[in-house]
């Protein structure tokens, strides 16, 4: 067993030594944001991936982590850090009030309906002025100057989530929620219960995104409705940085994590500089036609067909044949 | 009283326009069973297009109709042909990928249009773009007026081509059981290629009448692809009376929302009669006729 978790190690390693080599700021911001789309993406694809309930509505539980640890502030007085505690619990109890309404429903009604609760929430984030201060958003000041603070939280958040969810698939739990997403109807007659686990699985999804978005408010500072409720900015994106690395494996969301936010970052600093500016513009646009060419040739992602990606770059014809047959 | 009627009126006439958008999605759930999250994307293409016939060749919007549905109807064509129907033979863990591929071609469509208009708003000042009839103490806005007549003639249309001719039939009997129409010797995989691009025609139409009344920018397709799928639940899946009846339902709402709720609260409206639809009478309002 132990041989088989060096990759995890050493990939870690490298993430611990990346800010002391690197020394840049910037570099530094930009692994931070892409470990914290490890989070969202992983939690995620353990209740989509995992327990097929596809969820067009993290940014929910996103913005419900994010408005608990700036509520702390305005409303509480007290630090934006006690977010970090409560932003994953009170995501969570959100969560489990979504499920009770939206798990009577299956498949893409479910999907469905997380859309229109996730819509209902930015819309009241936005008009309940004396509760959210509306459109003007919440505004904290910084703990810390340096990012490395931010950078070893939101790493160790990360480690944790991805750890998680490993010992979750390979647990009873796992099990049960990959039946689920096989076929309901065959689990339920199995005794187990679809609702339950459900319930389950979209806790603990939510409970990460939570504490994501209260890490989210801690960092960056300021947060208002149309950013972390944002159906396209964060419900879509936690969507396709899974589905590119690959849903229902564990490594996949945190690849397309990285793969989503370096992508963007390289184009929207125009290739750090060497190209045109007007190239900065097509930032998503780019991530976009990835997207559409990984679903069009790698429906399970780049981590799930790993094999195609291999195959693409051996000329052995004799692989093409033997694991052709999908 | 008067304020009611104002409100009821202005929402019936919008409602039309939904009702046009709601159409498309329907007609393309009907027979591909799948949600197509591009839609609205679709019909801010269209909207674009319109926009610019406008602004450089002086085109009327409602004239311009006739450029923005063929081609409209040959962007979803090619969708359909080359980025949907691929993915019937893939196996994948989730069933769903055809709607995130739409969430892909609707991101793509959105980022398009910003690379080459940038996010500014935009509008078409038309002559007639704010004048009204009155009639005892209401308002009839006069391009609202003439969306909904239009409207109403392209949805007559559609139901002549779904009821009378062959080709109308085809589609309808894939809708109804994709297999037997296989056996039937109707060639499904391309009444979907045709639906798909009927439905992108139908929100080209809605866009383009929309626009003299709207306004315009690369992100306009997001929510009015929330306001289809609205239209399509409520008025139960694949039905193109329901979807009528949809839209108009959710034009009165979303108008009767703003003037007694809040402006900024009209969209969450929609979603609230969403969510009752979807738990309550998941069949939408189909169900309750039984037709």
């Amino acid at each position: 067993m132990k041989s088989k978790n060096w990759p995890a190690i050493i990939v870690l390693a490298v993430l611990i030594l990346f800010p002391i080599a690197v020394r840049s700021d910037y570099y530094t911001h930009v692994f931070i944001i892409a470990l914290m789309w490890v989070i969202i993406g992983s939690a995620w694809n353990l209740l989509a991936g995992y327990t097929g309930q596809v969820s067009f509505g993290h940014a929910i539980f996103f913005g419900t982590g994010a408005y608990t640890a700036g509520l702390c502030v305005t409303k509480l007085q007290i630090s934006a850090w006690w977010g970090m505690l409560l932003g994953g619990p009170v995501a969570l109890l959100v969560g489990l009030l979504i499920g009770w309404i939206c798990f009577r429903l299956r498949g893409p009604y479910f999907a469905l309906a997380t859309i229109a609760v996730g819509e209902i929430f930015r819309l009241v984030a936005t008009v309940w002025r004396n509760f959210t201060e509306g459109m003007q958003g919440i505004l904290i000041i910084q703990t810390f100057r340096s990012k490395l603070p931010y950078y070893y939280l939101v790493l160790g958040l990360a480690a944790v989530c991805v750890y998680v969810t490993y010992r979750v698939v390979r647990s009873k739990w796992g099990f049960y929620f990959v039946a689920i997403r096989e076929d309901q109807d065959a689990a339920e007659s199995m005794g187990i219960s679809a609702f339950r686990y459900k319930s389950l699985s979209l806790m603990i999804s939510s409970f990460f995104t939570g504490i994501a978005g209260a890490f989210y408010m801690n960092y960056m500072a300021f947060i208002d409705p149309h950013v972390v409720f944002s159906l396209h900015y964060i419900s879509i994106m936690a969507i396709l940085v899974a589905i590119i690395g690959g849903v229902g494996t564990i490594w996949g969301p945190a690849v397309g994590a990285f793969i989503m936010v370096l992508l963007q970052e390289t184009f929207r600093s125009s290739f750090f500089g060497l190209f045109p500016k007007w190239v900065s513009e097509a930032h998503i646009l780019v991530f976009g036609l990835l997207v559409i060419f990984v679903i069009r040739y790698m429906a399970n992602g780049i981590i799930g067909d790993w094999s195609k990606v291999q195959r693409l770059w051996s000329k052995d014809k004799e692989l093409l044949t033997t694991s052709g047959g999908n | 009283m008067e304020v009611f009627i104002q409100t009821f009126v202005s929402g019936i006439l919008i409602g039309g326009i939904y009702a046009l958008v709601g159409l498309g999605m329907t007609l393309i759930m009907g027979v591909m069973k799948i949600i197509n999250l591009a839609h609205g994307q679709l019909m801010m293409i269209a909207m674009y297009i319109t926009f610019v016939l406008f602004e450089f060749l002086h085109l009327d919007p409602y004239f311009s109709l006739l450029v923005a549905m063929p081609a409209l109807f040959l962007i979803g064509v090619l969708i359909q042909k080359y980025l949907l129907n691929p993915l019937l033979n893939v196996d994948s863990i989730l069933p769903e990928n055809q709607v995130l591929m739409t969430v892909g071609i609707g991101m793509v469509l959105t980022e398009i249009i910003r690379f080459l208009f940038q996010s500014d708003y935009k509008s078409v000042k038309t002559s007639y773009s704010s004048s009204a009839v009155y009639l005892g103490g209401i308002s009839f806005n006069i391009p609202m007026i003439v969306a909904f007549l239009i409207a109403l003639a392209i949805t007559a249309m559609l139901f002549f081509f779904l009821l009378k001719t062959d080709m109308g039939k085809s589609v309808r009997a894939t809708a109804q059981n994709r297999d037997a129409a296989l056996l039937m010797g109707i060639n499904a995989e391309w009444i979907t290629v045709l639906t798909y691009g009927l439905g992108s025609a139908f929100a080209a139409a809605a866009g383009s009448l929309l626009l003299p009344i709207y306004y315009l920018f690369p992100d306009i397709g997001g929510p009015f692809t929330l306001k289809a799928f609205v239209i399509t639940i409520l008025g139960g899946l694949g039905s193109t009376v329901g979807a009528i009846v949809g839209g108009v339902v959710l034009g009165v709402a979303e108008s009767l929302g703003a003037t007694y709720l809040s402006m900024a609260l009209k969209d969450a409206v929609g979603m609230v009669i969403f969510l009752l639809v979807l738990i309550f009478l998941p069949g939408g309002l189909k169900a309750l006729t039984k037709v």
